[in-house]
């Protein structure tokens, strides 16, 4: 458990030092926000309809451009040599890096949503729901990307390779992500059965990813 | 007496037990081409072999092999230590600290935190920070960012794993790289301390390195098809 939280503190560490990525996701995060915004235009019940979808969409994107530094730093510079020396077990190895990844990329932009979603008039009854869809389900983003950059570790300037794989497997956490975010907004009571749909995609890369992804980083540096 | 205690090399080691290593035969292939064919030797405690060979020879294949990174084709890597015999990759690692080419350096933590980070994935305890410090001269460069270090300086925190890692067989590839005379005769007080502690080293150089009864292993690039 020690290490487990060594390697989480140090990725979050690194993540928010110079060049670390964190900053850049969130970056992304309200770019991404603000050109839905203006490409939409100003009439507010355009905004209204589409903020949940944006702003998941807009943590999707922000969750793809920095997947790439999950493992490949650590391959390059040697420590996933070490890391996988000292492991007992390689797979909680990769849910840690996992972890670190959301810490570091998607819970600051989780933070940020109220701030984004006031810009695009998200209705008051909306927020929670969001946030609640966000925090269940951008684990998944985590999870599925740590497979994924373990998948191409080691090819060069692999980060578009990285994406295409990972946003096929994003898809189950966004439909029923924004479907949660858009039944909560409206009080319907497909709510709860559809955020725990979303928990369940969250729940099932906890299980796969860790497990693939370890596999896959014994077959690459092999 | 057990064998863990029998085989304690003494009360001031580092060393927690000693260990032997025997590869039987061994080939590995890399991308479909053979590197390795019918590598045997042993290594035992208080050792050290320098391993020789062109580029392409491979050196760092055997080692990453030997480290388990690396599936052996065929023959067999086993490490002795005490009564038992460690033959799976993962059982081997319990007993080897690899150091490769590249440093497992982060730019942006201090020279501490990188040796506080390994100290916590070891599982050693924080006074092996200061020894590795003291070990490798880098006392002064402590709060420094690994990122203003220099190559050699870097190098020199990279093998300052060892100390922390406190593993009976050391696997070293190229560890003199960028470093001046003075890093590397320290370097080789600590592999000299560490073979009187019972510990044993395997080095892969090209670089001249003066290590008193070291053995020198030759590797033959194979021809290729």
């Amino acid at each position: 458990m020690k290490t487990f939280l060594a390697i989480i503190l140090r990725d979050v560490t690194l993540g928010f030092r110079a060049g670390g990525g964190a900053t850049q996701a969130a970056m992304f995060f309200a770019l991404v926000s603000l050109v839905f915004a203006l490409a939409i235009g100003p009439e507010p019940a355009r905004l209204s309809a589409l903020a949940a979808p944006i702003l998941w969409a807009g943590a999707l994107l922000s969750a793809l451009v920095s997947l790439d530094r999950i493992f490949q730093s650590d391959y390059e510079d040697g420590t996933l040599d070490v890391l996988v020396e000292t492991a007992d077990l390689l797979e909680l190895r990769v849910l840690a890096k996992a972890a670190a990844h959301w810490l570091s990329s998607l819970l600051p932009l989780i933070v940020a949503v109220p701030l984004f979603a006031l810009l695009l008039n998200l209705p008051v009854e909306g927020y929670w729901p969001l946030l609640a869809s966000l925090l269940v389900g951008t684990p998944a983003l985590s999870l599925i990307g740590a497979l994924a950059a373990a998948l191409t570790l080691a090819l060069r300037r692999a980060s578009i390779l990285v994406s295409i794989l990972a946003a096929p497997l994003y898809a189950p956490a966004l439909i029923f992500g924004v479907g949660a975010a858009e039944a909560g907004a409206a009080g319907a009571p497909s709510f709860v059965p559809t955020l725990l749909l979303v928990a369940a995609s969250s729940l099932f890369a906890l299980v796969f990813a860790p497990l693939a992804g370890a596999a896959a980083i014994r077959f690459n540096m092999s | 007496m057990n064998a863990a205690l029998e085989s304690r090399p003494d009360r001031q080691s580092r060393l927690a037990y000693r260990a032997s290593l025997s590869l039987r035969a061994v080939s590995v292939s890399r991308a479909g081409r053979r590197v390795l064919a019918g590598v045997t030797f042993d290594l035992s405690p208080g050792e050290a072999i320098i391993l020789k060979g062109a580029n392409g020879s491979g050196k760092t294949t055997l080692l990453r092999a030997i480290a388990g990174f690396l599936p052996a084709e065929n023959g067999a890597i086993e490490v002795q230590s005490g009564e038992s015999t460690r033959s799976s990759a993962s059982d081997r690692r319990a007993c080897i600290a690899y150091c490769g080419h590249a440093d497992a350096v982060k730019a942006p933590m201090t020279v501490r935190e990188n040796l506080s980070f390994w100290a916590r994935l070891y599982g050693a305890p924080e006074r092996r920070i200061a020894e590795a410090l003291a070990s490798f001269a880098l006392q002064a460069l402590a709060d420094t960012h690994a990122g203003a270090l220099s190559a050699g300086q870097r190098r020199r925190l990279g093998l300052a794993r060892l100390v922390i890692a406190a593993k009976p067989i050391w696997l070293l590839d190229e560890p003199t790289s960028s470093m001046d005379a003075a890093s590397s005769a320290r370097l080789v007080a600590l592999i000299e301390n560490h073979r009187r502690e019972g510990g044993a080293v395997l080095i892969a150089t090209h670089d001249r390195i003066e290590i008193e009864g070291a053995r020198n292993f030759v590797l033959e690039a194979l021809e290729t098809a």
